[in-house]
C-alpha cells in the first residue's frame, strides 16, 4: 500500500531546511507528501501529535469513559447507565451541546459571546409565545423562524458593534447579556399566562415544540435511519478517501478508513440500540428522541461550513491570524459579522429545545450559567479560546462530559451549590489543559479532510 | 522573456511618486523602474521608505501623487486586489500566513477553489505541490501540516510559493532573509533567482548588501524618502551602495543625479 514514491522518512528532521540545496536531489523534485502511509505510522504520528500537545477528541472521549464509570459505581442502584437515564443524560446535554457549537463561532475568531444563553432564550420565548392558542396561535414553523430571526438581529447588532466599532466582544456581549435577560422577561409577560407561556395543550404547533426534545422516533424508523446516516457518511468517507489514495494527495490509509467508518457504526448501533429498549416504568417508552437527529443536523450543518466552505476557512483563518486574513483580501468585519449572527442563531435552536425540556418558558431559565456550561463544553472538547481552532464536534463531545456530570451529581442528590462548584472546576481544568497543550505546540491543526 | 525587455520598455514604471502621513512625507518625487526577468533590489537605511514604497505598488496604500504604470498603461492600484489582478504579489516580512491553517489553506487563502460550492480540497491541493516542486521546495513532510510547524525558512518558502501561484508578473519580498540563518538565507536566494530565471521581475527590499550583491541586477537606493540612486548591480560597489544608503550621495555631495540608466 505504501507509495514507493514518497519519502518514508517519519522521524522527519524538523529544522530541516527549506529547499532541497543542491541540485543533485533529483528525488527531492516529487511534491511532498505525507509521510506516514500505513496504519503504523499513523499511530506513531497520532502519538507524537498528543506529545506535542495536539491531542484532539482523545482525552475528552477518556475523560468521558472515566466520568461515566465513576457515577455508575456510585450512582444509587447502579441507575447511571440504564436506558433511561442514559437518554435523559443526553436530553439535558443537547441544550449545553447546541449552545456549545453556537459559542464555537465566537471562539474561533478568538471572541466570546456571553449572551446566547437570554438571546436564545428570548428567541424561544418569542416562539412559544407566538404559538400560543389563546393569543396569537401562529403555526409553528412562522414562530420557530420569528425567534430565529430575533437572534439573527441581536447577533448582528453585537457584530457590528464589536467589529466596526472595534469594541471588546466581551464587554457588547456582556452588555448584550443584560439587555436580552431584560427582553426575556418582558416577553414573558405578554398574554395570559403569569409569565409562564407553555407547551401544554392540544395544538399541533404546540405538540410539535413539545416534541422537539420528547417526542421519539419508532424503533423500526430509527434503525434505518441509522442505517442511512452510517451509509451515507461511510460511503462518502470510503470514496473521498480513496479518491485522494489514487490520485497521489494526502489520504489516510485505506485500514484508518475503515476504522473510522467502524466507529461511526459502532456509536450509531449503540446509541439506537440504547434508546429503542424499553425505558418506560409505567408505559412502554421506547425509540430514539428526535433531539438526536436535530443535534446531529446542527453537527453536520455546521461542520461542513466550517471544514468545507470558503467562509468556514476564513473564520479560521482570522482567528490564526487577521492580518495574513486582511491581506488575503478577506472581509473581516463581514466574515465576523457573520459568526456572531451565527453563534446567536445557533443559540436560538438550543435554547428552542430548552424551551421543549421545560415544557414552556419562564423565568426559572438559567441562560446565564448555561453560556458558562458552552464555553466550558466547547473548551472541555478541545476548543481553544485563543481562536484559530475548534469543530463544532468538540462542542457535542464536551457538552456530553458536562451532561454526564451535571446527571451524575443530580442522581446523587448533590445540591445545587455542589453542582455550581464542580462544573466551575471542570471549566478551569479544560482551560489549564488548553494553556498547556498550546505551550507544547504553537497553534493546533484545524479541520482536515 | 518579455518582449518589454528588447524594447526597454519597464514591467513597472513609477514617475514623481508622493506619498506622506499626516505632516510627515515618507516619500517624494520617487521614480522607479522594475525590469521583468531581473532582480530589483531596493535598499535603504531604516526609516528611508522602502516599506512605503512597496506598500504603494502592493495596494496596501493610496499614492498621493505621481503616476505608476504596468506594461506600459498607466493603473491605478487602490487596494491588494487590485494589485493581485495586475500580477503582483508581496511576500511581507512577517509573511502574513496563518499559523493553524496547513500550507495548502495558506497558499490558497483568499482564493479558494470551488466545486458545487464547497472547497475543492484535491484540486488545491495538487496546485500547491505542483508549485512547490516547480521551485524545489521539497523539505517539507507533508504539505498537509500546519504553517506553525515549519522552520523558518520553509515558511519564507510557503509565502513565496503562495505568491508565485498566482501567474504573478511581479514579485515583492520585504526582507526575505532577515530571520533566517545562513543555509537557509542561500535557499533563499536561490529562490529568487529561479524566480526570475522564470521570466519574473522580483523586487527585494534589504539592507544586507551580501544578498544584495548576490542576486540583484538592478540597485535602487532611497535615502529620507526621495530615490538616491537607481542603477545597473554592476555599477556598483558594496562602499557605494553604503554611501548613498547613509549620506544620499557619493561624498555627501549629490554627485550622481537621481536617475535610472
Amino acid at each position: 500500500m505504501a507509495d514507493p514514491l514518497k519519502t518514508a522518512d517519519i522521524t522527519g528532521n524538523a529544522a530541516a531546511d527549506l529547499t532541497a540545496a543542491a541540485p543533485e536531489a533529483a528525488v527531492a523534485e516529487l511534491p511532498p507528501e505525507v509521510v506516514a502511509q500505513s496504519l503504523g505510522e499513523y499511530v506513531r504520528a497520532y502519538v507524537a501529535r498528543i506529545r506535542a500537545g495536539e491531542s484532539g477528541v482523545l482525552p475528552v472521549v477518556l475523560a468521558m469513559v472515566a466520568i461515566v464509570l465513576v457515577f455508575q459505581v456510585i450512582s444509587p442502584n447502579n441507575v447511571y447507565l440504564s436506558p433511561g437515564n442514559l437518554v435523559n443524560l443526553f436530553q439535558q446535554s443537547a441544550v449545553i451541546m447546541v449552545l456549545a457549537m453556537a459559542e464555537a463561532f465566537a471562539l474561533i475568531l478568538g471572541e466570546i459571546d456571553l449572551s446566547i444563553g437570554f438571546v436564545g432564550a428570548c428567541g424561544a420565548a418569542i416562539t412559544v409565545q407566538l404559538i400560543q392558542p389563546a393569543t396569537t396561535n401562529w403555526p409553528w414553523p412562522l414562530a420557530v423562524l420569528a425567534g430565529l430571526l430575533f437572534c439573527l438581529v441581536f447577533g448582528a447588532i453585537q457584530g457590528t458593534l464589536i467589529t466596526r466599532l472595534h469594541l471588546p466582544s466581551f464587554i457588547v456581549t456582556l452588555a448584550g447579556y443584560l439587555v436580552a435577560n431584560g427582553l426575556f422577561l418582558k416577553i414573558l409577560l405578554f398574554g395570559p399566562f403569569s409569565g409562564y407561556p407553555n407547551l401544554i395543550g392540544q395544538t399541533d404547533n404546540l405538540h410539535f415544540i413539545y416534541n422537539l426534545m420528547w417526542g421519539t422516533i419508532d424503533p423500526v424508523v430509527s434503525w434505518i435511519g441509522a442505517g442511512v446516516v452510517v451509509a451515507a457518511l461511510g460511503g462518502f468517507i470510503w470514496f473521498s478517501d480513496s479518491r485522494r489514495r489514487t490520485s497521489g494527495l494526502v489520504a489516510p490509509p485505506a485500514s484508518l478508513s475503515l476504522i473510522k467508518i467502524g466507529l461511526i457504526a459502532v456509536v450509531a448501533i449503540v446509541v439506537v440500540g440504547i434508546c429503542n429498549l424499553n425505558r418506560g416504568v409505567l408505559i412502554v417508552q421506547e425509540g430514539v428522541p428526535w433531539v438526536i437527529p436535530i443535534v446531529l443536523a446542527v453537527l453536520g450543518a455546521w461542520t461542513v461550513l466550517l471544514g468545507r466552505t470558503k467562509y468556514g476557512r476564513y473564520l479560521y483563518a482570522i482567528g490564526g491570524n487577521p492580518e495574513a486574513a486582511r491581506r488575503a483580501g478577506i472581509n473581516l468585519a463581514r466574515v465576523r459579522t457573520i459568526a456572531f449572527m451565527l453563534c446567536s442563531f445557533t443559540a436560538g435552536i438550543a435554547l428552542l429545545l430548552y424551551a421543549s425540556y421545560l415544557n414552556g418558558m419562564s423565568n426559572n431559565v438559567q441562560a446565564g450559567y448555561y453560556v458558562l456550561y458552552a464555553v466550558a463544553a466547547a473548551v472541555i472538547g478541545g476548543t481553544s479560546l485563543m481562536g484559530g481552532r475548534g469543530k463544532p464536534l468538540h462542542g457535542v463531545l464536551g457538552g456530553l462530559v458536562i451532561g454526564a456530570i451535571y446527571n451524575g451529581m443530580y442522581l446523587l442528590a448533590l445540591s445545587f451549590e455542589w453542582q455550581y462548584i464542580v462544573i466551575g472546576l471542570v471549566l478551569l481544568a479544560a482551560i489549564i489543559i488548553d494553556a498547556v497543550a498550546r505551550r507544547g505546540s504553537a497553534s493546533g491543526s484545524v479541520t482536515r479532510i | 522573456m518579455t518582449p518589454a525587455v528588447a524594447t526597454g520598455e519597464p514591467l513597472l514604471k513609477i514617475r514623481e511618486l508622493d506619498k506622506h502621513f499626516g505632516p510627515v512625507q515618507a516619500l517624494y518625487h520617487v521614480d522607479l523602474d522594475v525590469p521583468p526577468g531581473q532582480v530589483t533590489a531596493l535598499c535603504g537605511d531604516n526609516g528611508a521608505g522602502k516599506t512605503v514604497l512597496t506598500k504603494c505598488i502592493a495596494g496596501i496604500y493610496q499614492i498621493d501623487h505621481g503616476q505608476v504604470s504596468w506594461e506600459g498603461h498607466a493603473v491605478h492600484i487602490h487596494n491588494a486586489r487590485d494589485a493581485a489582478r495586475l500580477g503582483i504579489e508581496t511576500v511581507y516580512q512577517d509573511l502574513a500566513l496563518a499559523d493553524n491553517l496547513d500550507i495548502v489553506q495558506n497558499m490558497f487563502l483568499g482564493r479558494e477553489r470551488l466545486r458545487n460550492g464547497l472547497l475543492d480540497e484535491d484540486s488545491m491541493e495538487r496546485s500547491a505541490a505542483e508549485t512547490l516542486s516547480s521551485l524545489r521546495v521539497t523539505t517539507v513532510r507533508s504539505i498537509r501540516q500546519p504553517v506553525a510547524s515549519l522552520s523558518g525558512g520553509q515558511r519564507q518558502s510557503v509565502a513565496v510559493a503562495k505568491a508565485v501561484m498566482w501567474n504573478s508578473k511581479l514579485v515583492l519580498m520585504d526582507e526575505p532573509t532577515a530571520a533566517l540563518g545562513v543555509v537557509q538565507t542561500r535557499m533563499v536566494l536561490d529562490l529568487i533567482r529561479r524566480l526570475r530565471d522564470k521570466g519574473l521581475a522580483v523586487m527585494v527590499i534589504s539592507h544586507n548588501l551580501n544578498d544584495v550583491f548576490e542576486v540583484a541586477d538592478n540597485i535602487a537606493v532611497l535615502y529620507l524618502g526621495r530615490m538616491a540612486v537607481h542603477d545597473k548591480a554592476s555599477n556598483f560597489d558594496r562602499q557605494s551602495v553604503d554611501e548613498y544608503m547613509t549620506t544620499g550621495g557619493l561624498g555627501r555631495s549629490s554627485g550622481r543625479p537621481a536617475k535610472d540608466s
